[in-house]
């Protein structure tokens, strides 16, 4: 074999190597290169964020218009401070609400926006003040059961009243 | 009737014994290949020629297999993800799982069995040939000439054969679930983009693979130079070097998933 | 004081895993001679070689090349005297991936900086020298025996050695293409000057070209001399190598503790 041919070879497969982690990175995992200067930050402070991860999806209507960049607990006031880096095209009014919601009924969990109606809009480094926690689902349950509870005592209370 | 009980265990510990002194010589042999990389790695072209040979060769089982597990991942996946109404999922299982799991393992069995074994045997034959004794009876050291550059050529092209093989088992996946059931193409590549990070499943899917480039060539080259100079002595460590690699390829996955995932 | 002798060997022993193969073995040889080490299978005659070229250190004794101890030699001195000394393989052991051309270049390359014009010219004559010019394309896989032998010659000479080492170079060839290494040893050894020592059991070819013979039987040097000594030489041992007969003091029958009729069980009636 010759040299100089074993040279092509070997560089048609150095080739494909990189074409295929370029693929992989760009194709599969949608690396979009995200500089500091296309995102602005945005905080929120939560008093429950149930299972927020960071990374996990801001959208807005559904729309994805960022990320969650850290989570961390406020120990003067005992919340949780979730910091999000959001696209600069989406601009948010000043009264903009926060929640944390789950998408599906066992899904992963996300920060949905709501826009609200002032002209104003939020500055890189503005906190947004309206927030709803996440609904934990035991609790959940156990008002549900509580209020069922209830319920049947005051049931019981009626039949109780009627046997009398 | 002692006799009975002491030969199996004088047996059981020759064998551990011999063991480990095999993975303490591997081991210096790994450090000699080190310090005799510089002279190979400086004529480049020795590499190279062993690429070729190592990697180029195995391109098409690594393109044909990659195709072949893409393709029964997203058929298995498909029927299983339907049953729970949720086969939209199929891009991002196909993904994930040859990605972190099966890309890096099977390319590196695949590897072991296609270049290890050729590597070993024709190490092996140069030594029963006295081809590595002719070498250093001419001043020139076989493991600078011979083992080093094989050692760097599968320690390159693992990486290389691993990715190719996640790429075209993304493709079967593609195959089988968009073109042959019909889910919907943007929904393949959306939900694989959601689920799969750069460097959590990318990045560390291809240190894994180093990680075996470097053991499968390791025990490749070692079983080679190692070997009895017959052409049983050879035969058995051709065997040898696909039975270890493939035990090390899994083992070594199970600890480096347990640390990256 | 460099001495007249190239190589000597003094009180050599040499075990390989407590099995003793060199016993105390006294050899020397003159600049310039092609000498002859003789001797059954089996009986240390490739072990002195690789004493002599470093690939093994002897457990006793001095080999010295040019007033040099190899066992005492450093790595790079090792190198160095590997640089002046030309191998010949039983089987020539010719680097299977390589084309002869790049065989017989591959000394030039790894321990030259000549440029490639010249390395070309150097493998030409090489290979003119053995006969063999016009082969530099071919694979070793298509020569014949005897023709790998001859690039496997031309590749060991390819650095103008000072010594020699040949090992059983006549082994497996048909007897035109043994008369012709026989000729090309004693050709390159007479126009070279190089010292040169030949291990073979090939008694009669040897004797034709040689200057002196040592036999060597069970690690010990028994017999030595001109090829007329040792044509004339009364000795037993020796009239029976040179003859080839049977058995003589070199026994036919493997040295057993048992005889054969204990095994069989003919005698005494072994088996109750």
């Amino acid at each position: 074999m010759k040299r100089s041919t074993i040279d092509l070879w070997v560089g048609i497969f150095v080739a494909i190597g990189i074409a295929c982690v370029v693929f992989l990175s760009l194709k599969v995992a949608n690396l979009t290169p995200q500089s500091a200067d296309s995102t602005y930050v945005l905080t929120a402070d939560f008093d429950n964020i149930g299972g927020l991860k960071i990374k996990a999806p801001v959208k807005s209507s559904g729309v994805v218009v960022g990320r969650v960049t850290n989570v961390e607990l406020d120990t003067q006031r005992y919340v949780a401070h979730v910091t999000m880096a959001l696209d600069r095209h989406y601009q948010f009014s000043r009264d903009t609400s926060a929640e944390i919601l789950t998408s599906g009924l066992l899904g992963e969990q996300y920060v949905g926006l709501t826009e609200g109606g002032d002209p104003d809009t939020l500055k890189p480094g503005d906190r947004i003040t309206i927030t709803s926690s996440a609904l934990v689902l035991e609790q959940l349950i156990s008002k549900f059961m509580l209020s069922f509870a209830e319920k049947g005592d005051s049931n019981s209370g009626k039949n109780a009243s009627a046997a009398q | 009737m002692l006799d009975f009980l002491i030969s199996p265990l004088r047996k059981l510990g020759h064998t551990s014994i011999n063991a480990i002194w095999r993975l303490g010589y591997a081991s210096r042999f790994l450090i000699s290949i080190l310090m005799y990389s510089g002279q190979s790695l400086m004529r480049f072209s020795l590499v190279i020629r062993e690429v070729y040979f190592a990697g180029v060769l195995s391109l098409i089982i690594i393109i044909v297999s990659g195709l072949f597990v893409g393709m029964v991942l997203g058929l298995q996946g498909y029927n299983t993800l339907a049953r729970f109404g949720s086969s939209d999922a199929l891009g991002a299982l196909v993904a994930l799982s040859l990605l972190r799991e099966l890309g890096p393992v099977l390319a590196a069995l695949l590897f072991a069995s296609r270049s290890g074994s050729a590597m070993t045997a024709e190490i092996g034959l140069m030594k029963t040939t006295e081809q590595l004794d002719a070498m250093s009876v001419m001043a020139v050291n076989p493991v600078a000439r011979v083992v080093a550059p094989r050692f760097w050529a599968g320690v390159i092209s693992m990486p290389v054969l691993a990715a190719l093989f996640n790429v075209m088992g993304i493709f079967g996946g593609y195959l089988v679930g968009v073109v042959m059931i019909g889910l919907d193409a943007g929904t393949y590549w959306s939900q694989m983009n959601n689920a799969v990070d750069l460097h959590f499943d990318v990045v560390n899917g291809l240190i894994k693979s180093l990680v075996f480039g470097i053991a499968v060539t390791l025990i490749a080259v070692f079983e080679g130079y190692d070997a009895t100079p017959t052409a049983a002595g050879v035969s058995s460590a051709t065997t040898r070097t696909v039975v270890t690699s493939a035990l090390v390829i899994l083992a070594l996955d199970f600890v480096l998933t347990a640390f990256m995932f | 004081m460099p001495s007249d002798f190239f190589i000597e060997l003094r009180n050599v022993s040499f075990a390989y895993d407590r099995r003793l193969i060199l016993k105390n073995i006294n050899l020397r040889i003159p600049r310039g001679q092609l000498v002859a080490i003789m001797g059954g299978s089996g009986s240390g005659k490739t072990t002195l070689l690789r004493l002599i070229s470093g690939q093994f250190r002897p457990q006793q004794g001095e080999v010295l090349v040019d007033g040099k101890d190899v066992a005492k030699m450093g790595h790079a001195e090792l190198f160095a005297h590997r640089r002046r000394m030309g191998m010949l393989f039983q089987f020539g052991a010719l680097f299977t991936d390589l084309s002869v051309f790049d065989n017989v270049a591959f000394p030039l390359r790894e321990h030259t900086d000549l440029p490639e014009s010249m390395i070309r010219d150097l493998v030409l004559m090489k290979l003119n020298a053995v006969g063999l010019f016009g082969t530099q394309e071919l694979m070793p896989a298509e020569l014949s025996g005897g023709m790998a032998r001859r690039v496997a010659l031309a590749r060991a000479i390819a650095l103008d050695p000072a010594l020699m080492l040949y090992d059983e170079p006549f082994t497996g060839l048909d007897p035109i293409s043994l008369g012709v290494i026989a000729l090309l040893i004693k050709k390159l050894n007479d126009a070279l000057g190089t010292s040169a020592i030949m291990v073979t059991h090939d008694v009669h070819k040897s004797l034709d070209i040689v200057d002196h013979v040592y036999f060597v039987a069970n690690g010990e040097v028994i017999a030595e001399g001109t090829p007329e000594q040792v044509r004339a030489a009364a000795s037993p041992w020796v009239q029976q190598f040179v003859r080839g007969e049977a058995d003589g003091p070199v026994h036919f029958a493997y040295p057993a503790n048992r005889g054969l009729t204990d095994d069989l069980g003919v005698e005494g009636g072994g088996h109750a």
